[in-house]
Parts: structure tokens; sequence; C-alpha cells
């Protein structure tokens, strides 16, 4: 872009000097379709003389038949730079636009007007300070206006200019601008913004766009781009707190650590304390790093690395904050969701949840309402489609360091992204953390079987399924095993054939070998619910001992004693390995339930008869009493 | 409280390049020794000081570039001591391919998009970064700063992900790749700005000075070496000019100019009513020329 207010050519150092500390303002332009975003951009930008001469000899060779009537220029070619947008004469994505005054530098998101490009609209309003929205005059207050307004609010954009466009279709009439005016003020006193400028103008003409204009001498306010020039964004209000982010460690050598981030909000300084949001652990900045010497203090939007006094474990994903002022960690919240994909949301799908540096599994446990965009009423859903907007409650596999998005829009937003896709298919803004885990803090912990389930967000517990061969042991287990790592729970599935064919190559079926399988198994199953899993184990341990055995391993009440009880005839007449058939002809020695005792088990924590039920179901009642042993806890 | 424009474009742009190094697991810089290239090897040496940075930088020689870029290429590898590959189309130079010979479509085609392909592909790279900026061109204004890729390398402008704030998504499927543009956000006027300030070397064929040129096409084509036929109603004539971009030498129109330092290009800039992609005569072929490159693969 080109800077052609007439500079004094001489003084070029200076006048970079006044250019770098121009503030700058990022807006983005709204409304309906055919409302004029782009040729209103168009027009600032040529009546700005911000348009290079090649750009515009280029307008004469694109656009369809028709649409260049005569001499005057089809503004929105200027913006519409996709082939898909010159032929249908839409704004499909989000174009930016860099241009400067003398007073001011802008970054401008001309957004789509269609709903079905919705999520290209929310992209530009992400990172807008102001949001122009366009009414035709002739049209007045259309859904896409209501809609784009309460996006707009939604994504934390409080000013908004209302650009009643196309009045010279209306012959420049007062009372139509008022009307417009009035009809949109009563409608968005509900969104919250804290400042709505209205000015009448023509796009396509440039009435009130630069200057003000000759055709509506009742309007007495600034012109369009006076006003961007002048608009007081908030004033700066009390500093936040220092919010850094931990975007990668740098380890070049075992002499250096840093913590490489963009702070994210606040001020870092040589000997301030901090805290590890996660995990809570103190310590105190030694020194802040960069290719251009080390500094005392960062603020704001400074890309530093940060060299701690002690050595903790802060990871991507994790955040430093002042021990005083710290953010929500925890692993429920609510929060309200715009979903963008064709494939519809719906509670309990997991889903990987992205903040700025951490990615977890997470899943919305409760779609509390939808909103509607025309109405803002609360309606009752089921499931969040393509473009809708709603609040829910969500739950992470580990805790998430987060500060509510009024408060923080950097450290209060996360996108959903689709696990098979890839696909970004929602955006989340949170309200506050769920269970009032806000006033408590995570105090460092060692690492010990606590700290390791409590990541994994479960309780460890080993599954002991004992049943005859053929009775369903494993077919349940399966089926529960799927079950619980959709939940995003982490656990293991021991069974005969990933056993026997390692750990227990050695292992023959004499009375010994079988007790000494079993204590094997039981082994590696206290180890793995010493890890933090939910081990599920399906073996026949035809004996009571043995399962007491096992039992006595594990802590109190870890251990779930599950007796698949299936009529031995049933199971022979099942005989899925064909087993039976051979034990019954005398052909495999020791075979439970045929030529060796199967005892059944006493005091099993849930005993599930097969015979009429469905895996799944029985799977079903298992994760049932999962839950409710979790909620007992 | 906020940073000075210049300070808040360098951060942005190193939050990028350092978010590629965290979540992919083989990046590469597409290195073109252009101005813009030689801003975000600058960036990428600032992003992980003290260390160097962790991914190689990667130019795609048409074997048709200026002289003085190898040169310069090759100098700051030296100098830089950052990992240097050079990957050329063999194909296409088995074939003879070239721009006087197959027109700029047909070379651009071959040795540009068909080689990157090539490297990407021969190297396993998920992640690619560039200095591509968003106000060199209107499809460009269009494209994410994480921009996912196919696995044919194509670019879907209807498919683009949404990106919000700060949180990029950086996941990509089996054989899809990522090209990243940390410099999205920049100008021409910033770029200039940042080299005047960082005291950024650049290849001199951005200053002003005496050189061989022909008027071709409208545009004044440099004579950089003897494979460049002299039609017989053209002249060789010597004149004082300098190049707003850096590309294949006869692809790349010069201007004229009297600019011989970075304040003087900066001063220049100040009354240039022209973009700079006008010296290109690859997007001037057909309409809509660039979106169709970048669909195929093109950056």
């Amino acid at each position: 872009m080109s800077y052609v207010q007439s500079i004094p050519p001489h003084d070029i150092e200076a006048h970079l000097a006044e250019h770098d500390n121009k503030s700058i303002l990022r807006f983005i332009t709204c409304g309906s379709v055919d409302d004029g975003k782009s040729t209103l951009i168009g027009r600032l930008l040529y009546d700005a003389k911000l348009i290079f001469e090649d750009q515009l000899a280029n307008l004469g060779r694109v656009g369809p038949p028709g649409t260049a009537n005569g001499k005057e220029i089809d503004l929105a070619l200027l913006l519409d730079g996709l082939e898909a947008e010159r032929e249908q004469g839409i704004t499909i994505d989000v174009a930016y636009r860099y241009f400067a005054t003398s007073k001011r530098k802008f970054i401008v998101a001309d957004t789509p007007g269609h709903e079905e490009y919705t999520r290209n609209m929310v992209t530009g309003a992400s990172t807008a300070d102001l949001a122009i929205i366009l009414i035709d005059s002739r049209q007045g207050i259309l859904q896409q206006t209501r809609r784009h307004s309460y996006i707009a609010s939604l994504l934390g954009i409080r000013h908004v200019v209302l650009a009643v466009n196309k009045i010279d279709l209306v012959d420049f009439n007062q009372q139509v601008f008022d009307e417009v005016v009035a009809d949109y003020m009563a409608f968005a006193k509900e969104l919250g913004f804290a400042s709505i400028r209205p000015i009448p103008i023509s796009a396509r003409y440039g009435d009130n766009v630069i200057s003000a204009s000759v055709n509506t001498p009742w309007y007495r306010g600034l012109a369009l781009l006076e006003y961007l020039e002048t608009v007081e964004l908030d004033p700066p209000v009390r500093e936040k707190p220092l919010r850094f982010p931990v975007q990668l460690v740098m380890r070049p050598d075992a002499d250096f650590r840093g913590y490489a981030g963009q702070v994210a909000s606040g001020r870092v300084s040589v000997g301030d304390p901090v805290v590890v949001a996660k995990s809570g652990q103190r310590t105190t900045v030694n020194a802040i790093v960069t290719y251009d010497g080390n500094l005392v203090t960062a603020g704001e939007g400074e890309a530093v690395t940060l060299v701690l006094a002690d050595e903790v474990d802060a990871s991507r994903g994790n955040m430093l904050v002042p021990p005083a002022a710290r953010p929500f960690v925890a692993d429920q919240f609510q929060a309200h969701v715009i979903w963008f994909d064709a494939n519809p949301m719906f509670p309990g799908r997991s889903y990987i949840l992205r903040t700025e540096t951490d990615s977890v599994s997470a899943a919305v446990t409760t779609l509390k309402h939808q909103v509607n965009i025309n109405s803002f009423a609360r309606e009752a859903a089921k499931s969040l489609q393509m473009n809708e907007v709603g609040v829910c409650n969500i739950s992470t596999q580990t805790p998430i360091a987060f500060d509510a998005y009024k408060d923080n829009r950097a450290t209060g937003n996360f996108i959903i992204v689709d696990r098979v896709t890839n696909a970004t298919v929602g955006a989340g803004m949170i309200d506050f953390p769920l269970r009032r885990a806000d006033n408590v803090h995570w105090h460092a912990l060692e690492v010990n079987k606590g700290a390791r389930s409590a990541m994994k967000n479960q309780r460890p517990a080993v599954l002991w399924f004992t049943g005859l061969s053929g009775s369903g042991k494993s077919t349940v287990a399966n089926a529960l095993d799927r079950i619980l790592h959709a939940r995003g729970k982490h656990t293991y599935l021991l069974d005969g054939d990933n056993v026997r064919h390692g750990l227990n190559r050695d292992l023959g079926f004499t009375e010994e070998d079988r007790v000494e399988n079993i204590r094997r198994v039981a082994e590696v199953a206290k180890l793995m619910a010493d890890a933090g899993l939910i081990v599920l184990v399906s073996f026949i341990s035809p004996f009571r001992d043995e399962r007491r055995m096992a039992r006595e391993l594990m802590e109190e009440g870890e251990f779930i004693e599950i007796f698949i009880d299936t009529p031995l005839e049933e199971c022979a007449r099942r005989d899925p390995k064909g087993l039976y058939e051979k034990a019954l002809a005398g052909k495999i020695a020791n075979f439970t339930g045929v030529s060796s005792p199967y005892e059944v088990p006493e005091n099993a924590e849930l005993h599930l008869q097969t015979v009429g039920h469905e895996p799944i179901d029985l799977a079903l009642k298992i994760e049932e009493f999962l839950d409710k042993r979790m909620g007992d806890e | 409280m906020s940073l000075p424009h210049l300070r808040r474009l360098e951060a942005e742009a190193i939050h990028v390049i350092r978010e590629v190094a965290a979540t992919f697991s083989n990046p590469v810089v597409l290195y073109s020794i252009g101005k813009d290239s030689s801003v975000l090897l600058h960036l990428a040496m600032k992003a992980f000081y003290p260390a160097k940075p962790p991914f190689p930088f990667l130019h795609v020689d048409t074997k048709w570039k200026f002289r003085d870029m190898i040169e310069f290429r090759d100098r700051m590898a030296h100098e830089l001591g950052f990992n240097l590959l050079v990957h050329v189309n063999q194909d296409g130079i088995d074939q003879g391919i070239g721009p006087f010979t197959h027109g700029s479509n047909v070379h651009t085609h071959v040795m540009k998009t068909m080689a990157l392909r090539q490297a990407l592909e021969k190297y396993g790279f998920d992640a690619a970064l560039a200095g591509a900026r968003r106000d060199e061109e209107k499809s460009r204004a269009k494209e994410r700063i994480f921009s996912i890729r196919s696995a044919q390398h194509g670019w879907d402008p209807k498919r683009q992900r949404p990106e919000m704030w700060k949180t990029y998504n950086t996941r990509v499927g089996q054989g899809e790749t990522m090209r990243v543009f940390p410099l999205s956000n920049w100008t021409e006027f910033d770029i200039w700005q940042y080299i005047l300030r960082e005291n950024i070397p650049i290849v001199p064929l951005y200053f002003a000075a005496r050189r061989p040129v022909v008027q071709r096409d409208g545009m004044l084509i440099m004579v950089d070496d003897d494979r460049m036929p002299i039609q017989p109603e053209e002249e060789v004539l010597e004149r004082l000019v300098r190049f707003r971009t850096l590309g294949c030498y006869p692809l790349t129109g010069a201007i004229e100019s009297e600019a011989a330092t970075v304040p003087d290009i900066l001063r220049e800039m100040l009354t240039v009513r022209t973009s700079e992609r006008q010296s290109r005569l690859i997007d001037t072929d057909e309409v809509g020329a660039m979106e169709k490159k970048k669909r195929e693969g093109y950056f």
C-alpha cells in the first residue's frame, strides 16, 4: 500500500518514526449481502488515494460483463479476490486490507454477508476492535444485520459504526435514516456495545465516506474516515495481570533453559515472582532474553524468552502468572460456542480443544441452550447445527488454564477441532469454570498414583472379568473398553491373547502354571493401576484363591470383580473357538467346566447374566457402576 | 500500552514461526532470496535465540534466477550458518524447459510449482514457512496464516479453515501439508522500514545501478546472461534501474530509479503509484492467474 499524503521526502527518518508510533485500528465491515461492504472499503481506499494505478487498470479486465457500467469503477472488485467471488459477485472469504492515513493505521477485514460463510465473518471479527455494520437504507434491518451484530458482540467487539448505506437511493432522506437508526438502537440494546455511531453514507458515490457530503446537510457528524481516525477505543483501564502462555521450551544446550512465548497480557519484569498456573510451583524471573539483548521488562504483545530461577515443570500449554492474580485452572467450564461444521455438534462426542498453546481432548457434557439470533431467546436444543450459537458445559480430559473471555480475549478463547478431519469445527468463548474450581489452586505434587490419575481425570480401577471359556468375558470387556475410550478414559485390556503370547509364553495349562499365569497378570494390572489406568482383565481365572490374591494386591475399592455368568451348556453351544468340542472329546486336558472345576464367585461386585442380554447393555451397566463409584468419591 | 507498529508485526511473526517449530515434526522455510525471505530469515534467527532455527531453508532453483541472487544466497548460508537445501527439477532441465523457449506459464509451472512439490515430497516436510504477504495480491489477501494444502498440494479457497485470534489449528492429516505465512499482515512499506531498522542484508539488485536492459512487452528486462535472445528490433541499453521484486530474470521487470539506499527506496515508495507485482509477468498472463497457481501448489 502507498502512503501518499504529502510527506516532505527529505525528512524520511522522522516520517518513519511518526509512522511507527501511530495507533492501529482493526475493524471489520459486515452486514447483509449487497449492503455494499466491499464497495465501501473500495471507496475508502480509492478516495484516500490508496489504490495503485495497475490495480485500477486491472479492474477493467475483470468482472462479469455489465457490472462495470461505463466509466464508473466497480469498487467491490478491488476486494473480491477469488475467482468464485468475481463470478458470483459476492464475497466468500474475509479479505484483509492495510492502509494508513496521517492519523492512524488500519487493518480492515472485509467479511462475507452470506450466512453460509459465517465462519469467515467470525475469523475477521475475532481480532477486530470495531465493526462497521452496513444497512441498505431501502431494506432496513435484515436477519444478517442482527446475526452479524450478535456475533460481533459475542466476539468482544465493543464499538460499532452503523453505516446507513445507499442513502442516495432514498433521496438523502433524513426520515429514512432516523427510522433505520431507531430500529437498530432498539434491537442492539441487549448487545452491550460501548458505542454505536450512525452515519448516512453512499459507498458508491462517496457521500460522508471521507468528508462531509453536501447532500446530507441534516447530518452534522463526522464522515466515516474522520470518525475511524479519531474514535477512542476503550480507555486504558487498569492493566490486566500477567498472562504468559508457554509456547515452546528452548533448550539449545545443558546450560540454557528458556520459556518462549508472547506476553498475552500484563507485564513481566526481571525479579518478578511467578507461578506455574497448572502446578502452582513458584519461582522468579531471572532474565528476559531476546536476540536484541536481555530486557528488564516486557509488556503485552512482546515475544520473548523467560529464564526462571528454579527448574520448574512448565511445558507448552502451561502459563506463567503472578502468584496473586492467577487464572482459572479447571477441567470443566461453561462457554459460548459457535459451530462452523456441516456435521452438527452433539454432546458427548469427543473433540480436540485448542487454546493458544494448549491442546486437550474435550467433550460438551451439556448443551444448556441455543441462542436464537433473531430474538436472542434461549431455546432448548439437542445439537448445534452449522452457524448456530449455544451455551455449553465443556469437560476437558486434563485441566487447562484460562480466564473468562470478557476479561481476556487471548486467554479466554478456544477452537474445537474434529479428530478425524482435523477441521476447525467450532470456536468458543469461556464464561466461567464449573464446580467453582476458581478458588482451588493446585499445589505442587510429587508424581504419584494420585497425580497420574488426576491428570487423566479418572479413578484407577482393575475390572476383573471372570467366567467360563466362551461366556462372553472378552466380548463385554471389549465393548466396555470402546465406550470408556470414546469418553476419553485411559484404559488397557489384558486378556489371554496379549498376555499368553508374550509375558506368559513359558506357561502351560497345569494347575501351577494357571496360578502363576494369574499372579503375573494381577501384578501387571497393579502396575497399570498405579500408572492411573483403568485396567480390564479378561481371564477365566477359575479359582477363588487366585482372584482373592489379585484383589489383595490392589488398593481398597480398586478391584472390581465382574462375574460373566453363562451356563456351561450355553458356552458349549456357542463354542467360539471350537474348544468345547475338543475338550468333550477328551482332546484337551484340564479344561475348565469340563475336566477342571470353575469356582463361582461369591462376592463379585457385579454379577452379569449374558443369556437374554446384549453385550453392549452389559457393558453399559458396568459403565454405570463406574460412574457411580466415581461420584461416591 | 500497545507496541509500536513494527515491533507488533515482528512479535506476531515470531509467535507464528515458533508455533510451527512447536507443532510440526518436519518443517522447512521456503527461502526465495528476495527481500521478504530475507526478513523471514532474520525473524527466524530471532525467534529461537540463543538457539539456531530448528529447521532447514529450502531454495527451489529454476536455474533462471539472477546471478546476484545465487551468490547472495550462498554467502548468507555461509555467514549465518543455516542449513540450506537447494532443489532443482531435473526433469525440467532434461526437457530444456526455460522461459524463453516455453513461455512464463510452462516455465513457472515446471520449474517452480512442480519443483516445489518434488522437494516437499522428497524431504517429507509437513509444514513450509514462506514470506508471502496479503497486500501483494488480491487472492493472497484472502489466505490464512496457517493454510492447509491437500496431499496433491492444492489450495482450496472454499475449504479454508476459520482462523480466530492467535489460536491456530496446526493439525494436518496424512499426506496433507501446511503453508505458513508469518508476514501475512506486513505491507511492502513495512518490509522496507524493517530492513532499514534492522539493517538486514538484501540482494544488491534492489538498489539502483546501471544495468543492461531491453524494453520488452512494456517491461525493462535485464540481460543477466547470454541465454537471453535479443530480437533484431531490440536494443540493449545501459539504464539506471533497480528491482522491486526478484524472481527469474527473464520474467522480472526493472524500474527506472535512482534509489541506491534503503531510505531512498522508502522515499521513492511514498510517491509510487503502482503495486510491486506489476513487475511480475506471471500475474498478468491471465486474470486470476495467482489464484490458479496457488490452487496448483505455487506459493
